[in-house]
């Protein structure tokens, strides 16, 4: 059998098959805790990605016909994606192993060849100390990377960095899956 | 739940993130090497789409009854998974510039004309073999600014969920004996020639409907699960 078809950019100009309502997880009726998570994707210069496509993926709570678990934002001038959401809880690792909260993201843009992964974890959570994937990033810049900040009132907040910035900020932890 | 972890791809048959000639990359390659993540079950599962909440758009070549300007085509093909067997009931998304090379995009500001007839946005399911048909117009080929005098092939841009989220996939559809494939950075970017070949599509006169439209096959191929389970 042949392998895996190759991957291409999904362009400038994927926006035709956006669909705004995609963002909103929670359209179809789902029940649960409902909190939004928001954050710019940047650069190497710092500069927004304003025509990048961010994807997020959630194994928890599971998908049904009230719940897509899986939504799709544009970035818009400021390189913002906004999604609104169920909070997740935790799932099973490999082995015995519980796994913190988390959101698998993917982003794909003109300039990325293919999607590249992501995940987002949420600041407080006490299993984020067992997480066999935080536990596996031994610099604590770059374990900062994957776990989004809130306000207090369920309003999550993370940036995606596709390279170091301009004054050393620290690249986003990019998973090879 | 499915609970097989996907293998990791052919080496040479996927594209990397920092390829020179492509200039957009230069600021949007990761730097850092990337932290191999053992699957769970986050990346073994995936979104599915069903047709009552995400209607099917299978003919891109009509808008309210007005045939868009061009040549038309029918494409189909077969998804299957790298052990062969298909992969029924999949969401397809499509999307692609008109005849003149144009997309229906305010960012688009080619001078080449827009078509009213013409929104170049379709969504397909597989069916219960894998295989998937649309009807459209074929694409233009247009100019980017990555280099002096670049111009993109014809193309049609796919995008395929799979059954779990790592078998994701993002890509584009090119003619065959287009001569502008092999200026093309994007393209070429594909270190493995055979990989790359597979990215073209096929005439297929099986499909060709006589006085109406040119038919073209194209099969893709999502990435294979392991042999054995997850452990635990």
């Amino acid at each position: 059998m042949p392998s895996a078809t190759a991957s291409q950019t999904i362009g400038p100009f994927w926006h035709l098959i956006e669909h705004p309502e995609w963002a909103d997880l929670t359209r179809f009726g789902a029940a649960g805790l409902q909190i939004t998570l928001t954050g710019s994707v940047l650069d190497g210069d710092g500069i927004p990605v304003t025509d990048a496509a961010v994807e997020l993926w959630q194994s928890d709570p599971s998908a049904d016909e009230h719940f897509p678990a899986f939504g799709r934002s544009r970035t818009d001038e400021a390189g913002r994606f906004h999604f609104k959401t169920l909070k997740p809880g935790p799932v099973p690792g490999r082995g015995n192993a519980q796994q913190a909260p988390h959101f698998a993201i993917a982003i794909f843009a003109r300039g990325l060849l293919k999607g590249l992964a992501t995940r987002a974890y949420f600041a407080g959570e006490p299993l984020n100390e067992t997480d066999p994937l935080l536990c596996s990033i031994e610099d604590p810049a770059r374990r900062a990377t994957l776990i989004a900040i809130s306000d207090g009132a369920e309003r999550w907040h993370i940036d995606i960095r596709l390279q170091r910035g301009p004054k050393g900020e620290t690249e986003t932890v990019f998973l090879d899956i | 739940m499915e609970t097989i972890p996907f293998r990791p791809y052919a080496p040479g048959t996927q594209p990397p993130y920092d390829a020179a000639a492509y200039g957009s990359t230069h600021k949007r390659h990761p730097q850092e090497n990337l932290v191999r993540l053992p699957h769970t079950i986050t990346e073994i599962s995936g979104p599915r789409f069903a047709p009552a909440q995400f209607p099917p758009i299978p003919d891109l070549s009509v808008v309210n009854g007005k045939a868009a300007l061009g040549e038309r085509i029918i494409v189909h093909g077969r998804i299957t998974d790298e052990d062969g067997p298909p992969i029924p009931h999949t969401i397809v998304e499509i999307w692609q510039a008109n005849a003149a090379g144009r997309y229906q995009h305010p960012a688009d500001q080619h001078d080449a004309p827009t078509d009213p007839n013409f929104l170049g946005e379709g969504r397909v399911y597989t069916d219960a073999d894998g295989w998937y048909r649309f009807t459209s117009i074929k694409p233009g080929a247009y100019p980017w600014r990555n280099h002096h005098n670049a111009w993109r092939p014809n193309h049609i841009h796919f995008s395929f969920f799979g059954s779990g989220f790592a078998q994701r996939l993002v890509t584009q559809m090119y003619f065959p004996g287009d001569p502008l494939l092999a200026l093309d950075p994007v393209f070429l970017s594909i270190p493995d020639e055979a990989a790359r070949i597979r990215l073209v599509c096929q005439l297929d006169m099986n499909v060709t409907e006589p006085e109406w439209a040119l038919g073209y096959r194209w099969d893709v191929v999502l990435r294979g699960r392991e042999a054995t389970p997850m452990e635990g």
